[in-house]
């Protein structure tokens, strides 16, 4: 026991002070960070000022456009179109904004520019003309505007599920965000420190340290103990990305000045129009768009959460330990990284498969493939995450089979790969198939 | 006594037969060599000494009692297969190691310092092993092979990667190491060094023992009764050999000449009254054959019976 610990505080410390652990964890934040900063960043930057001539052939808006923050329409008589171009060279405007004449039919209008405008600058141009024009066919038509919102209906269906008389509403959005999110964790989790144990595996064996050490400790003490370590590796990995994130978004927002409600959003149109102030209907149709966001607090507030750590933490560790085993096994097949893509199959297209079924599990999270796929302890560790946000019925006895057999999977694939493990470490330069494998396996 | 013992080994892999009904048996104290051509079975033997193999039958002793998975942290083990870990610092890696034979920390701290200041190459202790050369690293690894001071220590071709020099220091320590009462089992191709080195042997070919004992009384058994004598013939008379005596080679040395002379049902006085009338003899002396040679024809006449056998 002893000399298990000494192995995995060698696995844990050399992955750590390596330079490559080093950078991973700082560069990986900052990634993750320039994720989250970047797009907001470039969204304050769109806003640099921004003056439009605006040619009305149509005569149909007169001024009737309102700025908004930099952006500027300036509106022309007895100029044409031509005349309005050549005006860019002055590098007053920086473009012009043609309506055509019979644009209440062709429904098409041009902007011509020197340097593109933001995409949010183009929605609101467009945004503005659509407005001007469906108020005037509304008002042709004799509609009043008032009518017209007040017919608008926008059904919101509440979610709850009915079980031994408790009645639990349940929000399916927030749960496949959550869902997803714990699967994609425990996939990334599971390749990236995988192929370290099968690199660390082919090291000792290429190095030929691997003899020298299992004259004093068992193959299956290193095999674990590499496993282990680097296990831990990954975790303080994460909880050191997870840290370190938070803080450079955090510190990053602050730095940009960047609040919540400046973030951008969809331009709410009926305050644009001709610069009246905010309708009746307006009013009440940001009423219910607060209900969500109470909705999903509500919703957040009853996902179990530590259900949810817990499982993850046991999906995370207990996936990473079935699927470890088995790329140490791929490790002592062979004799250098290239030879590993025959083997790799078997252990990459489980994985792959829990993803691509995580998208009809989420459609359908009580159905008899979510059930199968989140109990074969290959699939569980991604499709059990991607079930849980969404309920598993009391007693929970779906999650406690799962469990149970994840564990008795992992016991066997450490088993299987430890047979391998032991002789293959031993053999060199032989082109290892399928069948010797199983070879291997038979061995006492 | 002995220290170790292996009794009827037999290990089957799949495809063949490694070792067929194999004993040994090493005497404390002594210098073993285990000889045999390449995939005689040397290797899983030792294997099997230092418990990372199993045999299918058959027992192993160590101190008269079964060998025990405990018996690992008093053996030391130089495999020929051999490496360390070429991003780790040496200092750091020799503590690695020495630990996992169960040494503290502490001890394994005092001793590597003893050691490294012995062979001077304190200076390498910060430095990575892919820094080294492959001299270098190999006294790093038998330093780590003894420093847990093994009561019986496996050499497998331990001479190989160093140049003459560190050979002779090497050769040393382990007459050192049988001085202070270490047990060697060394396998080796090198006969010279077997020669040099070893109490007794085995020699092992195609998964079967075929030849042990002490090396001087194995070399004696396979004496040829032929006598070298080097002698100045001032008459210019020449030998004249009576019957019964075969002249097999002359050669001409310095002056001298020296013969080889296989002397048959005689023995050696007769030879020398023969020749002490008409010869000035400089030396006489019983030509005792190399291991070397020992080795190629053992291994031969089986290959031969073996060939015999299936034709």
């Amino acid at each position: 026991m002893h000399k298990i610990v000494l192995i995995i505080k060698r696995e844990y410390l050399t992955r750590v002070k390596q330079k490559s652990f080093i950078i991973m964890t700082i560069l990986g934040p900052l990634l993750m960070g320039a994720l989250f900063v970047v797009p907001i960043w470039m969204a304050t930057q769109e806003d640099e000022k921004t003056d439009v001539l605006v040619v009305d052939e149509s005569l149909l808006f007169n001024n009737s456009f309102s700025d908004k923050d930099n952006l500027k329409f300036h509106f022309v008589k007895d100029m044409n179109i031509k005349e309005a171009e050549k005006q860019l060279d002055e590098d007053y405007y920086s473009a012009v904004l043609y309506i055509p004449q019979n644009i209440i039919n062709s429904n098409g209008a041009e902007i011509i520019y020197k340097k593109q405008p933001g995409f949010n600058t183009i929605m609101f141009i467009e945004t503005s003309i659509e407005n001007e024009l469906e108020s005037l066919k509304l008002s042709e038509a004799g509609i009043d505007k008032k009518t017209l919102a007040a017919a608008k209906t926008d059904i919101k269906m509440r979610k709850s599920k009915y079980e031994s008389g408790v009645k639990e509403s349940k929000n399916t959005e927030l749960s496949m965000v959550v869902g997803m999110l714990g699967g994609v964790l425990i996939y990334f989790f599971i390749f990236l420190y995988g192929a370290q144990v099968m690199r660390g595996v082919i090291e000792e064996k290429s190095n030929r340290i691997v003899e020298v050490i299992i004259s004093s400790v068992k193959p299956f003490q290193l095999m674990m103990g590499k496993i282990i370590g680097i296990a831990m590796v990954g975790l303080t990995q994460f909880l050191l990305w997870i840290f370190l994130t938070t803080t450079i978004v955090s510190a990053a927002k602050g730095f940009l000045g960047v609040e919540k409600n400046s973030l951008p959003a969809p331009v709410p149109m009926e305050q644009t129009m001709n610069g009246q102030p905010a309708l009746q209907p307006n009013m009440q149709a940001q009423q219910p768009a607060a209900e969500d966001m109470d909705e999903i607090w509500k919703s957040i507030d009853k996902i179990n959460f530590p259900l949810l750590i817990g499982a993850f933490i046991f999906y995370f560790i207990g996936g990473y330990l079935l699927y470890g085993a088995l790329f140490a096994a791929v490790g002592a097949a062979v004799d250098n990284e290239a030879d590993t893509q025959q083997f790799m199959l078997p252990i990459t297209i489980p994985l792959i498969l829990s993803f691509v079924m995580a998208q009809f599990v989420m459609n359908n999270p009580e159905g008899p493939m979510a059930f199968w796929f989140s109990i074969i302890p290959f699939t569980s560790p991604i499709i059990m995450m991607v079930r849980l946000p969404f309920g598993i019925p009391y007693p929970y006895t779906d999650l406690w089979i799962s469990m149970s057999l994840l564990i008795i999977g992992f016991i066997a694939t450490t088993w299987f790969a430890g047979k391998i493990y032991r002789t293959g470490i031993l053999m060199y330069g032989k082109k290892v198939n399928y069948k010797e494998l199983w070879k291997w396996i038979r061995y006492h | 006594m002995e220290i170790f013992k292996a009794e009827n080994i037999t290990k089957r892999y799949a495809t063949h037969l490694a070792l067929d009904d194999v004993s040994i048996s090493v005497r404390e104290n002594s210098i073993f060599g285990l000889l045999g051509p390449n995939g005689a079975g040397k290797t899983t033997l030792i294997r099997m000494i230092t418990q990372i193999t199993a045999p299918d039958s058959g027992t192993l002793y160590f101190h008269g009692r079964k060998l025990i998975a405990a018996d690992t942290e008093k053996i030391g083990y130089l495999p020929e297969e051999r490496g360390l870990y070429k991003k780790m610092e040496v200092g750091e890696q020799a503590l690695y190691l020495a630990q996992l034979k169960g040494l503290s920390r502490k001890d394994a701290l005092t001793k590597l310092k003893y050691w490294f200041e012995k062979f001077e190459i304190e200076s390498w202790w910060k430095k990575k092993v892919e820094e080294l050369s492959k001299g270098m690293a190999q006294k790093v690894q038998f330093i780590v092979t003894i420093l847990h001071e093994p009561e019986l220590l496996i050499l497998d071709e331990p001479f190989s990667g160093f140049d003459p020099i560190n050979t002779n220091i090497i050769k040393e320590e382990i007459l050192r190491l049988k001085k202070n009462g270490t047990t060697i089992i060394f396998s080796t191709h090198n006969m010279g060094s077997v020669e040099e080195l070893c109490d007794d042997i085995a020699l092992i070919n195609q998964s079967k023992k075929i030849l042990d004992g002490s090396v001087s009384e194995i070399r004696s058994a396979y004496k040829n009764n032929i006598w070298e004598v080097a002698y100045l013939d001032q008459s210019g008379s020449g030998l004249q050999l009576p019957a019964g005596f075969d002249l097999l080679a002359t050669e001409e040395d310095d002056g001298k000449k020296v013969v080889r002379i296989k002397i048959g049902n005689h023995n050696s006085n007769e030879l020398l009254s023969a020749l002490i009338p008409r010869v000035n003899i400089v030396s006489f002396k019983e030509e005792i054959p190399a291991m070397n040679d020992i080795f190629i024809q053992k291994v031969n006449e089986m290959n031969a019976l073996k060939k015999l056998a299936h034709a």
